[in-house]
């Protein structure tokens, strides 16, 4: 029996029955990673003696019989813009490649808290800017499925890493659809849960109204999982929310409910907005083949419409791209990072550092933001994007008023080839085209695994409305047992 | 011809708040270099910021304190711009949204009492600072990064640097009194820019505005602005006008230096925080702050004039400093006799401040030794000239004033006999002097008191001396 290809919710059965040991478990995925790496490159660092030093502390707790956590002892990858104390965190860019941050996000701390082991840092579009993981300043990850193809972005070494078992958990982050696409792109569960439950403590802000930690699994009882762990509030985190209720238990999902009862009734929404004509047209018969699966599981589908959508992806980048010319400023080259090593004045030093340490994507973005933000400009761009992000967020609201999800293919194409995209920013910017409006509206979503193109897989996108993450869940579980089961 | 000074000032007062404006760092002046930082006030990649309550409340009890609007409903924006003192590359303050709005400051100029009025007061952070070594290395030092700021902006509504000189003064009192803040100038926990120009009252010419940037002087601020007016009339009368610039004063050469010129206005960028929730106030809250804050300045002052039947000067004076007001208060409880009390302090106590350069707060006289001090002078123990060298003993030493007397025998002799013994002495010795006097010489009395005091080393009873010694005199 190959112990990585288990599930986590298996692997974890199984550590605490003793029937395997974390540290069995965590040296077998090493042995994977090496056996793999050298094609996928889903890490910018790893954490193999660490990690082994905490399997055996798992593994002595379970021998004296102590209470372990939720994770405890399975592998997990982390994305490398989460901050881990005392482990290199870069961000995917040669600004941070000597970063050693002295702190632990909130998430890694639950992590750690709840006995999981970090495998690594995995690898990421820089500073989180990409549809493909190709603008990684440590070279790009390859999707496990073609190693020709780009695995999505920007959380594609988490993605990537999941799929071909190096870790059976992974943590990503989504601004515009950065945990959906990858989950897509590489045939697993991603969840981008609604804004404030997860704190974003010690996670790099990109763009910090839109930015969201999520998760990754390769079925949706292991993302629900790996989410119950980290959710929750946190006093450091002014935007986090205080939600109890809405806190993810995993036991509020158990086995023994029939996949066919969660969709009983479910009422769904199909925005008709939600093609256009650049689309694939065979991710949309997938699609459909989806859609009937719930429908003869009991849900009642109608197709509606969200108006406002077509404007989203100019006002996300409008918005996210003002956020992160702010939110980059710190990345000057005095007190942490990279800096130049030649300059005469203070200016020459931020100057020349940001010029040789941000890459291309990057610098596109920061320039973007800080034009639509200057003087004279912010009214047409910055504050017009704000009101079209308002008319998005009550489009949502008058939807969720009526139905309980919504669905929708997770991405317009299919998995590229690597570089085929890299010339052409905005035929990439389009890929984000269904997954952004739910980051401006600040909603839940998770994509899952609906179907094959070509034997390229296709992404599903179930939306729920924010902090119910309880109805994605059940259309998540629903759904995957219907496919699971033949339909 | 006539012309007409315009001054606006900003003024930027670090709130003592026991911590940081958006972590758990002490607030605590000093330490180590870089020791009182954390990834938030570091602006560490991944660090949030969580604003401080106390901060908030702090602001809110200035505004009310200056007759402010407050704005139930606020926020925080990011003001962007490149600094190595600064942390995130932007500054956490506010915009177009202040915490306060409006409100006042009175000041009695030489024209009577003027309101200057207030554009606004705003929370931010401060940033850290820089010293530049002699090997022309750059050091800086993030201890005061993230401290809370208000930052109190004025309608350009004063005429002379003498009206901005008491606006600022009456400005640090307020917030002493309301303890929000302890307006340390050497500290730089009140820093001050002017913003100055000068009309032509007659042709309606002026000059472009002048802003002098971080003033950490009283004395500084009103040099700076005597040298800039006369340097805007010089210019005026010569036909030129200045350029709109940033200057900064040297206090050495006594003069103001060009620091930049605003060819074109900074473009910060400013948008909403959104790290941070919008601050919500409710009235309540802001009806509670008001009904706790302390007895103000010119509250207190009008208190002292009509329950201690104080002059208007000496109510003022006591009143300018809480500490000192405080100390009366404490005094007059030992001693009731409130314009004696005001007496000795305006007197011989404020003389010692000054000449020690220290405030009434820091000395080891306490209201207690004061009170007692004064009791033993009205009641005849010892003699006002006497009082005076006890007083400055307790400064010197802090000993009780009873200790004192009876340590140095400082007694007031009151005892006819004794006196009597010491007067026929003196006049044994100075057999001319009573020649004189009874020639007419009224002024060989007043030798012969001395000869007196002196002889009884400064204890006897001068009412006594005065008139046993005439009697005296006419017996011989
Ligand atoms: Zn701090």
């Amino acid at each position: 029996m190959d112990i990585t290809k288990l599930s986590a919710f298996e692997m974890r059965k199984k550590i605490s029955k003793k029937e395997i040991s974390s540290k069995e478990l965590i040296t077998a995925h090493f042995n994977r990673i090496e056996e793999v790496e050298k094609d996928i490159n889903a890490f910018i660092t790893l954490n193999k003696e660490e990690a082994l030093k905490s399997a055996e502390k798992v593994d002595e707790k379970i021998v004296k019989g102590e209470q372990i956590g939720l994770l405890a002892g399975l592998p997990i990858g982390i994305k490398d813009n989460i901050v881990t104390k005392d482990l290199r965190t870069t961000c995917g860019s040669k600004m941070l490649e000597n970063f050693i941050p002295p702190y632990d996000a909130t998430v890694v701390t639950r992590i750690k808290e709840a006995d999981g082991i970090i495998i690594g840092k995995t690898n990421m579009d820089e500073f989180a800017m990409g549809s493909s993981t190709e603008t990684s300043y440590f070279g790009p990850t390859k999707n496990p499925i073609d190693t020709e193809r780009v695995p999505g972005g920007s959380s594609g070494g988490s993605a990537a890493a999941v799929k071909s078992n190096e870790v059976a958990l992974a943590l990503g982050t989504d601004t515009g659809g950065s945990i959906r696409q990858p989950a897509a792109y590489c045939d697993i569960v991603g969840i981008k849960p609604s804004y404030g439950i997860v704190s974003r403590y010690g996670t790099v802000s990109m763009a910090n109204t839109l930015d969201q930690v999520g998760v990754f699994g390769r079925d949706v009882k292991d993302a629900v999982f790996m989410l119950s762990a980290i959710t929750g509030y946190d006093k450091k985190d002014s935007t986090s929310f205080n939600n109890p209720e809405g806190t993810i238990i995993f036991g509020s999902f158990p086995e023994e409910i029939d996949y066919r009862d969660y969709l009983k009734g479910m009422k769904i929404g199909i925005p008709r907005e939600f093609t256009y004509e650049g689309m694939d047209s065979r991710i949309n018969e997938e699609i459909k083949k989806s859609i009937k699966i719930f429908e003869s599981l009991g849900a009642e589908i109608e197709e509606i419409s969200l108006p406002h959508i077509e404007y989203g992806l100019a006002a996300y980048y409008i918005i996210s791209t003002s956020e992160i010319s702010s939110n980059l400023a710190r990345f000057d080259g005095v007190r942490y990072g990279y800096r130049a090593k030649e300059y005469n004045t203070l200016d020459e030093l931020y100057t020349n550092s940001r010029t040789e340490a941000f890459g291309e994507e990057v610098k596109r973005r920061i320039m973007l933001g800080t034009y639509s933000l200057s003087r004279g400009y912010a009214e047409d761009h910055y504050k017009k994007a704000l009101k079209v992000r308002t008319l998005i967020k009550n489009d949502f609201d008058k939807a969720f008023s009526k139905y309980d999800i919504i669905l929708s293919p997770t991405c317009p194409i299919l998995p590229f080839k690597l570089g085929e995209k890299a010339k052409n920013p905005l035929a990439m910017y389009m890929g984000d085209l269904f997954t952004v409006p739910v980051n401006l509206a600040g909603l839940c979503a998770m994509s899952i695994p609906c179907g094959y193109v070509e034997g390229l897989p296709v992404g599903l996108q179930i939306i729920g409305d924010r902090l119910k993450e309880a109805n994605i869940i059940k259309a998540g579980l629903g759904f995957e047992g219907g496919v699971k089961n033949g339909l | 011809m006539a012309y007409k000074t315009i001054i606006g000032l900003e003024i930027h007062t670090e709130l003592m708040t026991k911590t940081k404006m958006f972590c758990s760092c002490t607030n605590a002046f000093g330490g180590e270099a870089n020791t009182h930082c954390c990834p938030v006030c570091l602006g560490l990649p991944g660090a949030l910021p969580v604003i401080n309550k106390v901060a908030i409340e702090y602001a809110i009890k200035s505004g009310i304190a200056f007759n402010c609007k407050i704005n139930t409903h606020t926020r925080m924006d990011r003001k962007n711009y490149f600094y190595s003192d600064l942390v995130k590359g932007y500054q956490i303050s506010q915009d177009d949204l202040p915490l306060c709005e409006g409100g006042y400051i009175e000041i009695e100029s030489e024209e009577g009492t003027k309101k200057v009025h207030l554009e606004r007061i705003h929370i931010e952070e401060d940033t850290g600072k820089q010293t530049h070594t002699t090997e022309g290395d750059t050091l800086i030092d993030y201890n005061r990064a993230g401290v809370p700021l208000i930052e109190i902006v004025t309608k350009p509504e004063m005429n002379t640097p003498e009206e901005a000189r008491l606006f600022l003064e009456n400005l640090r009192a307020t917030l002493k009194y309301i303890e929000v803040s302890d307006c340390k100038m050497e500290e730089g926990s009140l820093r001050c820019d002017v913003n100055i120009n000068i009309v032509d009252t007659e042709t309606g010419n002026k000059t472009n505005i002048t802003e002098i940037k971080n003033l950490n002087s009283f004395r500084g601020a009103v040099r700076a602005m005597e040298y800039e007016e006369k340097r805007h009339i010089e210019l005026l009368q010569k036909g030129e006008n200045t350029i709109k610039e940033t200057r900064r004063w040297d206090e050495v050469k006594g003069e103001t230096i060009t620091m930049r010129t605003k060819g074109d206005v900074a473009d910060y960028r400013y948008a909403a925080d959104g790290d941070l929730a919008e601050i919500v106030i409710e009235d309540s809250r802001i009806e509670e702050i008001k009904n706790n804050l302390p007895e103000l300045p010119h509250h207190k002052k009008e208190r002292f004039i009509s329950d201690y039947d104080l002059s208007e000067y000496d109510a003022g004076v006591l009143t300018a400093s809480k500490e000192l007001a405080l100390f009366f208060e404490e005094t007059i409880k030992y001693i009731d006799d409130s314009k004696l009390v005001s007496n000795w302090i305006m007197g011989d106590v404020l003389r010692r401040l000054k000449d020690e350069e220290i405030e009434i707060q820091d000395t080891k006289l306490t209201p207690k030794a004061l009170g007692e001090l004064i009791n033993i002078v009205k009641d005849g123990k010892i003699n006002n000239n006497t009082g005076k060298k006890v007083l400055k003993e307790i400064f010197d030493t802090g000993k009780e004033p009873e200790t004192i007397i009876k340590e140095q025998g400082l007694v007031q002799i009151s005892d006819e006999g004794a006196l009597k013994e010491i007067v026929s002495k003196v006049l044994d010795e100075n057999e001319q002097s009573i020649i004189d006097y009874k020639n007419g010489k009224d002024r060989a009395i007043g030798f012969l008191v001395g000869q007196i005091m002196k002889a009884s080393k400064g204890k006897a009873n001068p009412q006594m001396v005065n008139k046993m010694l005439i009697e005296m005199i006419n017996e011989r």
